[in-house]
Order: structure tokens, then C-alpha cells, then sequence
């Protein structure tokens, strides 16, 4: 129970004076994601052959490589301005938003790196 | 957490019935919404069965003849009956809109008649409206200028001008929209909602204005603005056939035109 008024309520601490930039980052990721899927799955269609030695070959040349590199860091990131989203319009109690934000942030890096790692280790020994 | 399931004393229970008198022709079924806070009673769902040939054609003429003739008890805002003072906004067959506007017989079967969605109810179909209000009060709702009016006349605009304005200007603050938006069913504590960032807009394009910058200033913000997810309810459901969520785009547009 407050007697704070409603309008001292809705203008609440204040504006955050941000979020362009995560709107746009959310939509300069997007355009990328639909070129880079695009290309991921033209390369899937056309690829004859699943087999350990074929894959390695194929991540291993440099245009498929770099572009792999992209696709990762475009879905990592898009990802995690999604998944920030939903828990920010979702989870309302402070303590539990906070942890889920910081999982949510640490799994993306995490899975972000290890890709980035595996394909460099990859194209690198190639 | 999100709240997925009504607390327990606003789950609705069955109501009371109010048949038509006997000999009645062509009887429609009204479903209708009912909560006294000083009962102290869960919300519950009277049906009322209304002749239609004693009965105007909107469902605000059917709950007027319901609270006349049936229920005195019957709770509800109404006042201009024409569309354009937004009081008897309420949820009809599924769907926010005016109860003024919206003809019986455009509602199949049982006319189920609720109060705004997610909102505090005051009684019956009286949602209150006090951070509503708020919002729309907190994006500065006037003229700000700093240029002097001229002596002589008022400040002019140019027909184009005007036209950028006529839409957005045509709001009646009925909040069908608002309360139709799932963002601001979740968090209408911080986010402003389209009806208030409308009215916003209104003033962003208004070429008399001279606070552009301070207004979107003061919009940009990940939850006042950018709760907005692009769901367009808001359009799809309001009463006086205005585009909330274009306006809510364009403001997107403009803050990012200002930034890249």
C-alpha cells in the first residue's frame, strides 16, 4: 500500500534514455541472419556428402569458414536480445530476474565462444 | 513470475439468470460480467434475456434497458451514446470496443459482455482507469513552444501540416486499445501503452511544437517505449479506427533516425 500518486508512479525513476540501440541491433541482426540462413542452407542442400572427413573439409575452406563465423556471432547475438526480451516482459520479481539475465547472458558467450573455437580450430588446421 | 491464472477471489463464478416475461419475441441472451467489492463475493456471470423489439440496436441500448427494466444493480460508464466521449468502453463478444458503436446484431449467440481486460475493477463493467490517466498526463499532453505566438493571430499550420496531426488527434482515450496489448497486460507499470504513446506521437508531428527532442527524450526507454513488440492489437481493435501501432513505429523510426 503506497499513497504515491499515479503519476509519480508511471514516471516511476525516470527514462532509461537507451533501447534504440538494442531495437536496432535486434534488426541489423535480423537482415544479416536472413542472408547468412540463406547461404547455410544453400550449402546444406548442395552438400552430397555428411561423412567426418567431408564436413571438416567443407567448414575448413575459407569462405565457408568466415561466413560460419558470422552466422554464429549474428545468432548468438540476436538470440540474446530476443531471450532479454522475454524475461524483462515475463519475470517481474528483481531477484530472479537479475540471475535469469546473467544465465541467459553467460550460455549465449559460452555457446557463442565454443562455436567460434571449433570452427576456428577447424578452418585454421585445414 | 508472469500470472497465468486469475488470484482466487477474481475467479468467476456462475451467476444469476433474469428470464424474458413470458410471451416474449425474439429474445437475446446477454452474458454480463458482475463484481460488488462490498459483497465481498468472487466476480460472477449474470445472463439477462432481453426482448429486441422493445430495444435500440447497440449493446449500450441493452444494458440501459437492462438496468431500467431488469437489474437497477447493473454497473457501467456511458455518457455521449455516440461514439466519441469513450466511457462505455468494455470488452464485447471477445473484443475491446464501445458498447455505443457496437450493434447487437453483429454478435453471434450470447452477447458475453466484460470489463476492460486487466484492469483493476472498481464494480461490474467500471475498470479503473487512475494509471491510464497517468500515463497519457506523463507524456505532456500539450503544446510546448518556444517560439512566441504572434501578436496578431494564431500560430498557423499549413494544411499538410494539419494533416499529420487529424488522425492521431481523433483519440478519445476510450483505452480499448491499451488493455487489448499483451505487453501492457504484463507490464503496465512501465510501459506506456498505445493509447498514451498516440497521443505522444500527436504532439511529436505537430509542426507547432517546438519539443521534439525533450519528447522523445523522454520516450526512449526499453519499457515506457520498446515494450511495444509489433503485436498491433491496438489497431485491430479500436473503436474509432486509428493506427496506434504505426504511430508507435514511427516513433521508432524517428529515434532511430536521430541516432544513425
Amino acid at each position: 500500500m503506497s499513497l504515491r500518486s499515479p503519476l509519480g508512479r508511471v514516471l516511476g525513476l525516470g527514462t532509461a534514455k537507451d533501447g534504440t540501440s538494442h531495437w536496432w541491433g535486434q534488426r541489423v541482426t535480423a537482415v544479416a541472419l536472413l542472408f547468412l540462413g540463406l547461404w547455410f542452407a544453400f550449402v546444406l542442400a548442395i552438400t552430397p556428402d555428411f561423412s567426418h572427413a567431408a564436413v571438416l573439409a567443407l567448414i575448413g575452406r575459407p569462405i565457408n569458414s568466415i561466413l560460419l563465423l558470422l552466422l554464429v556471432a549474428s545468432l548468438a547475438y540476436h538470440s540474446y536480445l530476443g531471450i532479454q526480451v522475454v524475461i524483462e516482459d515475463y519475470i517481474h520479481s528483481p531477484g530472479i530476474k537479475v540471475v535469469t539475465l546473467l544465465v541467459s547472458r553467460f550460455a549465449h558467450i559460452l555457446l557463442a565462444v565454443a562455436a567460434v573455437f571449433a570452427i576456428l580450430k577447424i578452418g585454421l588446421n585445414a | 513470475m508472469a500470472e497465468f491464472r486469475l488470484p482466487k477471489n477474481s475467479r468467476i463464478r456462475k451467476g444469476r439468470h433474469f428470464a424474458a416475461p413470458d410471451g416474449a419475441d425474439k429474445v437475446r441472451r446477454f452474458a454480463v460480467y458482475r463484481y460488488d467489492p462490498d459483497s465481498g463475493d468472487n466476480p460472477r456471470v449474470d445472463t439477462y434475456e432481453v426482448e429486441i423489439d422493445s430495444c435500440g440496436p447497440m449493446v449500450l441500448d441493452a444494458l440501459i434497458k437492462i438496468k431500467n427494466e431488469i437489474d437497477p444493480t447493473l454497473t457501467f460508464r456511458r455518457s455521449c451514446r455516440e461514439g466519441i466521449c469513450g466511457s462505455c468502453a468494455m470488452n464485447i463478444d471477445g473484443g475491446n470496443t464501445l458498447a455505443c458503436t457496437r450493434a447487437i446484431d453483429s454478435v453471434r449467440g450470447d452477447v458475453k459482455i466484460y470489463p476492460l481486460p486487466h484492469m483493476p475493477v472498481v464494480k461490474d463493467l467500471v475498470p479503473d482507469l487512475s494509471n491510464f490517466y497517468a500515463q497519457y498526463a506523463s507524456i505532456k499532453p500539450w503544446l510546448q513552444s518556444r517560439t512566441p505566438p504572434p501578436p496578431d493571430q494564431e500560430r498557423l499550420q499549413s494544411k499538410q501540416d494539419q494533416e499529420l496531426i487529424n488522425e492521431p488527434a481523433a483519440c478519445i482515450l476510450c483505452a480499448c486499445c491499451s488493455t487489448s496489448c499483451p505487453s501492457y497486460w504484463w507490464n503496465s507499470d512501465r510501459y506506456l501503452g498505445p493509447a498514451a504513446l498516440l497521443a505522444a506521437y500527436r504532439w511529436l508531428v505537430d509542426s507547432r511544437d517546438d519539443a521534439t527532442g525533450e519528447r522523445l527524450d523522454e520516450l526512449e526507454d526499453p519499457f515506457r517505449l520498446y515494450r511495444c513488440h509489433t503485436i498491433m492489437n491496438c489497431t485491430q481493435t479500436c473503436p474509432k479506427g486509428l493506427n496506434p501501432a504505426s504511430a508507435i513505429a514511427e516513433t521508432k523510426k524517428m529515434l532511430a533516425e536521430r541516432k544513425y
